[in-house]
C-alpha cells in the first residue's frame, strides 16, 4: 500500500514536469519568422504613386519596415540608420530596395510619403495601402501595430520598428533592432548580402 | 516712528539682498548642454533633444516644456519592448539628483513638440522653456538641424 502511493506520488510529479517542460517550450518557442516576399499576398502605392506588391521587389535584395511619418523620434532615426548603412555598404548594396510601408495611411498619403522619403537616401521609397493591405503586410512579417489615442489629429502608433532584411531571392535573411549599433548591424546586412540563397 | 520707517527700510533691503542670490541660484540650478531639435514637416510633430546636469545642491525636478512654436509640448520616453516594438508615451516628472546628469536622445527621452503652427526649418532654431516645480523656468534654444540627424553633430 505504502509503495502505491509512493509510485503514485513519482508519476504525479513526472507528469508535473512534463506538463512544466511542454509550457516552458510553448512560452520560450521562437515567434514565427517572416513569409518569403513571394509568399506575400498585398498591393500598396508607392510615393511615386505606382501600384506595387512585395513580388515586385524579387531580384535585389531588400529592405522592409515600419513607420509613419508622425513620428518624430524612432523613424527619421530608422531612416537614418538605413542610409548610413547603405553609404557604409557601397556597391554591395547598389541594388538593394528600401521600403517604408505606413502604418498610418489614412494621414500618410503617397503625396505625404513623397515629401518624407526626399529627405533620405533615394534608394528609400515610401509605400501606402489600404488598411486591408496592411494588415496583411504586417501578418506576412510577423510585425505588429497599433492605433494609440482617439484624437482624430493628434494619435500615436505604435509599431514594430526592426528592419526586416530580404535576399533577392525573396526569402528572409535577418532582421536589425531598433537599437542595434551600427558594428552589429552593418556586418549583420554583409553576411546576409553574401549567404547563398535559399 | 522715522527709526521704525528706517529699521523697516534697512530690513526690506537686506532681505532683497538675501533673496537674490537665492533666486540666481534658483534659476541657474541646472546646466543645459547640446540642445538640438529635429526639422519637421507641416504640423507634424518635432522632437527636441539635450543633456541636462543639475549642479545645485538640491533635487531639481522638471515637470513640463513650454514652446510657443506649438500646441502642445511635453516631454515623452520611447520604448522599444522584447518584440521590438516601439511605443511614445509622455513622461511624468523627472528628478534630477544633485549632480545627477540625464540625456534626451533619440529612441529615448525626448521633447516633443505637437500641433506645430510652423514646420521647423533646418538652420533655424526654436525656443522651448524647460519648467520646474520650484516655479523656475529655464529658456532653450534649440538649434533645428536635418530630419536625419541623429544627434547634436548632425
Ligand atoms: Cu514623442
Amino acid at each position: 500500500m505504502r509503495i502505491l502511493s509512493y509510485l503514485g506520488a513519482g508519476v504525479a510529479a513526472a507528469v508535473f514536469m512534463l506538463a512544466v517542460g511542454w509550457w516552458r517550450s510553448v512560452q520560450t518557442s521562437p515567434p514565427d519568422l517572416p513569409l518569403r516576399l513571394g509568399q506575400m499576398a498585398f498591393e500598396m502605392t508607392d510615393h511615386r504613386g505606382n501600384r506595387v506588391t512585395p513580388q515586385d521587389l524579387l531580384g535585389s535584395p531588400a529592405m522592409l519596415f515600419l513607420g509613419y511619418t508622425y513620428c518624430p523620434d524612432v523613424c527619421p532615426t530608422t531612416l537614418s540608420d538605413i542610409t548610413d548603412w547603405l553609404e557604409a555598404l557601397g556597391d554591395t548594396a547598389r541594388d538593394m530596395r528600401v521600403v517604408f510601408i505606413t502604418v498610418d495611411p489614412s494621414r500618410d498619403t503617397p503625396e505625404a510619403m513623397a515629401e518624407y522619403v526626399s529627405y533620405f537616401d533615394p534608394r528609400v521609397e515610401g509605400w501606402s495601402g489600404t488598411k486591408g493591405n496592411l494588415d496583411r503586410a504586417v501578418a506576412a512579417l510577423r510585425a505588429r501595430y497599433e492605433r494609440v489615442g482617439d484624437d482624430l489629429e493628434e494619435y500615436a502608433m505604435n509599431h514594430t520598428a526592426n528592419v526586416f532584411l530580404f535576399r533577392s531571392d525573396g526569402s528572409y535573411a535577418t532582421s536589425i533592432d531598433y537599437h542595434e549599433p551600427r558594428e552589429f548591424a552593418l556586418p549583420k546586412v554583409r553576411r546576409a548580402l553574401n549567404e547563398p540563397m535559399k | 516712528m522715522a527709526l521704525d520707517m528706517k529699521t523697516v527700510l534697512i530690513a526690506s533691503v537686506l532681505g532683497l539682498f538675501s533673496v537674490l542670490p537665492l533666486m540666481a541660484e534658483q534659476a541657474s540650478q541646472v546646466t543645459v548642454t547640446e540642445p538640438w531639435a529635429r526639422a519637421s514637416i507641416g504640423s507634424r510633430p518635432a522632437a527636441v533633444y539635450l543633456a541636462l546636469t543639475n549642479t545645485s545642491q538640491a533635487p531639481a525636478t522638471l515637470t513640463g516644456l513650454k514652446a510657443d512654436a506649438a500646441g502642445h509640448a511635453s516631454i515623452h520616453r520611447t520604448s522599444t519592448d522584447a518584440n521590438g516594438v516601439s511605443s511614445m508615451a509622455p513622461v511624468g516628472e523627472i528628478i534630477l539628483a544633485p549632480g545627477e546628469s540625464i540625456k534626451l536622445e533619440p529612441g529615448g527621452l525626448h521633447g516633443m513638440l505637437m500641433q506645430m503652427n510652423a514646420p521647423l526649418k533646418k538652420g533655424t532654431s526654436v525656443d522651448v522653456t524647460l519648467v520646474f516645480s520650484d516655479g523656475t523656468e529655464q529658456p532653450v534654444e534649440f538649434p533645428v538641424l536635418g530630419i536625419a540627424a541623429k544627434g547634436p553633430e548632425g
